[in-house]
């Protein structure tokens, strides 16, 4: 009980100052590029257009679905508004070495990233996947969805619209 | 340690406040729950039905960050916890917490963390909440990156056990570099080098009144990967020094482990081979606690990770006293305007794997294999054993017909050792070819309908089994679902098992309320899996994130 309370004095005068930000900024973390490369999060860059960050698993079939139909579109999508998808997988050792043959053979035309150990997907939350987030000019997040639906794509295009 | 801990958390808030205005809160919630009802049909009386009639596991976590700064926790409630995960989980606490702070390139962790060397073989804390797994580390870990290209990691903790911690101390030093980041002229050249390695050291007293136990127990690991245009090679090689454990029946040998890789992708073709040998590679953080407690590694299931319903009735768990394995992995999409592919092309996914025995042969005559206290066997690395665990062979092939309906074909071929394997008990080699067709049919703009038909063919175990599922979403926010698992092939006790659900999702918030039957099974997520129990009730699921 006394471990609770600190806990919630903690938070309690921690709320003032973040009752001043607005939206979440990405947070940096380390993830692995498909050529074995560590990548910072904070070297992802879209030229101050948005990004479509996107949690998958080659297990995972909605996850597949969402982004083969993201896939589909995708010309389209960058032309009106030059937005860039990252598929980043949490597939651990037993699918880490398929996660680049199973996206080139998916065709898609994404940046893909493994992270390993889920720290991006803890830093950010995620509890199931696919979990989407659509990140502003400031790399800030300003809209996330959890789960696939056919057809979610549209949400996720005028949110991107909207930017 | 936690006084402290709570202490610094405490007064370094309002300094934060002061420094650094960029703070940000955030978090997540799950619970699920379960009402359960009595089931004639299951066996299921008042007598066996949990006392509690109403489960539920939950939890929430908290996470603050700044810019070089973070501080979390994770509070957990299980008022009990539901049928299937183990009744140590049955509390409430703070599982989680740890603060993080990045100081000139030093990442410095205190409290729990999760982490992984390599592929994991050696040492890998994570969780698998629906699963109930959770190995973290308590205690401190520190990252450095002194040049570029070399990143090194190291850490000192012991592990969760349920609301406790285990008796062992683990202490880990992981360092990788990556060639062609540290040296400028091969920045450019179009092979990329990584190497790596691991040491990992586990301490537990030997209070064992037979045995001398070694106390200290230490393993080592190398490892490299190759990236050179389309094509990725990599292995890691692990060896364990004598750890007499619950699991290997306290014998004195080593252990070794071996995954090798290699992949091939261009656009719309992937290809992938992978091998494992793993020999008496168990390593736990209490040497007298068995399978997946406390475990310090992983070793990965090389197996395809199945998700229709009876392709998930026979998964592979990894056997760590001994296996070696291959798989083979194909991804090929016929390319739209061929003959063959049509309009819209078509997808290919092949897939075969297979586990065996290591070679086993007795140290002396007069000592029988795997005998406790003593080197247990001798094992001729490439040599194969006599038993096979499993093997797997599946095709699916996904055609677009139209702009509305899509096809998937899926067919399985499945050999599965329950001898061996943790699961089902002696049933034998069970063999079973399981069809798959799935249906996907847009019936307006954000209206969908899906359907399943599955068959499952085997003369062993419970016999066959046939399955219908029906599902209806509209996007962006509700589905519902109706499906019938139906085991007309058991000889006991033919079984239907209907269940239908019903979800609304908005953002990242999610209701699912289900009712219906669950079937008895082992439910398997990367490489650890739980046994759940037939059931019959009521399930509510909320999750959510900010």
């Amino acid at each position: 009980m006394k471990k609770i309370l600190i806990l919630i004095l903690f938070i309690l005068t921690n709320t003032f100052c973040v009752a001043q930000t607005k939206n979440t900024k990405l947070p940096s973390v380390n993830v692995k590029s498909i050529n074995g490369k560590t990548v910072n999060t904070d070297t992802f860059e879209n030229e101050d257009n948005p990004i479509v960050i996107s949690f998958w698993a080659t297990w995972c079939k909605p996850c597949a679905k969402e982004l083969n139909a993201i896939s589909e579109v995708y010309d389209d999508w960058q032309e009106e508004t030059g937005v860039k998808v990252i598929a980043v997988s949490i597939d651990d050792s037993r699918n880490a070495a398929k996660v680049a043959p199973f996206a080139n053979g998916k065709d898609w035309p994404f940046e893909i990233y493994i992270d390993a150990n889920s720290d991006l997907k803890r830093a950010l939350n995620v509890n199931a996947i696919p979990h989407t987030f659509l990140l502003n000019a400031n790399k800030e997040i300003v809209w996330q969805h959890t789960s696939y639906l056919d057809g979610d794509e549209e949400e996720l295009y005028e949110e991107i619209l909207k930017l | 340690m936690k006084k402290v801990l709570y202490g610094l958390l405490f007064c370094s808030g309002p300094l934060f406040c002061q420094g650094i205005q960029n703070g940000h809160l955030s978090g997540n919630f799950q619970s699920n729950s379960q009402l359960y009802y009595e089931d004639a049909d299951l066996g299921i009386t008042s007598e066996n039905l949990p006392s509690e009639k109403f489960l539920i596991n939950s939890f929430a976590n908290l996470l603050y960050t700044t810019s070089n700064f973070s501080a979390g926790m994770r509070y957990e409630a299980n008022h009990n916890v539901l049928l299937g995960f183990d009744k140590r989980y049955n509390g409430e606490g703070i599982t989680y917490r740890y603060t993080q702070f990045n100081k000139d390139g030093l990442d410095i962790t205190l409290g729990n963390f999760y982490e992984q060397f390599g592929s994991g073989m050696i040492l890998r804390a994570f969780e698998e909440r629906n699963l109930g797994y959770d190995n973290a580390f308590d205690g401190i870990r520190l990252k450095y990156s002194p040049f570029n290209g070399v990143y090194l990691k190291s850490l000192i903790g012991r592990q969760r056990l349920y609301f406790d911690k285990a008796e062992g101390i683990v202490r880990g030093f992981d360092g990788e570099i990556s060639l062609n980041e540290s040296f400028e002229s091969l920045s450019d050249i179009k092979t990329q080098v990584m190497i790596g390695g691991s040491f990992v050291s586990k301490f537990q007293k030997d209070l064992d009144p037979i045995y001398i136990l070694p106390e200290n127990v230490a393993s080592w690991a190398s490892r490299f990967s190759i990236y050179h245009g389309k094509w990725i090679m990599g292995a890691e090689y692990v060896y364990k020094y004598n750890d007499p454990s619950a699991t290997n029946n306290f014998i004195y040998k080593e252990g070794q482990a071996l995954l090798a890789n290699l992949g091939y992708s261009q656009k719309g073709f992937g290809f992938s081979l992978a091998a494992k040998r793993i020999d008496n590679m168990s390593f736990n953080s209490d040497r007298n606690l068995g399978g997946q407690e406390v475990s310090i590694n992983f070793l990965p299931a090389l197996t395809k990770q199945h998700t229709y319903a009876l392709a998930t009735i026979y998964p592979y768990g990894t056997i760590a006293n001994g296996e070696m394995g291959l798989q083979a992995d194909l991804n090929y999409k016929i390319k739209k305007g061929t003959l063959l592919g049509g309009k819209y092309g078509i997808g290919i996914l092949a897939n075969f794997s297979n586990a065996y025995s290591i070679h086993k042969a007795p140290i002396n005559e007069d000592t029988a294999i795997g005998e406790s206290g003593t080197l247990g066997y001798t094992s001729d690395f490439f040599k194969v054993g006599d038993d096979k665990y499993f093997q797997e062979y599946s095709l699916e092939i996904s055609k677009k017909i139209n702009r509305k309906l899509k096809l998937i074909g899926t067919y399985l071929n499945t050999h599965y050792n329950s001898n061996f394997i943790v699961g089902y008990g002696n049933y034998g080699m069970i063999k079973a070819g399981i069809w798959i067709l799935e249906t996907q049919y847009k019936l307006k703009p954000k209206h969908s309908i899906r359907t399943e038909l599955q068959h499952l063919k085997t003369a062993q175990h419970e016999g066959n089994w046939a399955m219908g599922l029906v599902e209806y979403t509209v996007s962006p926010h509700y589905f519902l679902a109706i499906q019938n698992l139906y085991n007309y092939g058991n000889k006991i006790n033919k079984t239907h098992y209907p269940n239908i659900s019903a979800g609304y999702t908005k953002n990242t918030t999610r209701f699912a309320l289900g009712y219906g039957k669950q079937r008895e099974g082992i439910f398997c997520v990367g490489g650890v899996c739980r046994n759940v129990p037939k059931s019959n009730g009521f399930s509510l699921s909320i999750t959510s994130s900010f």
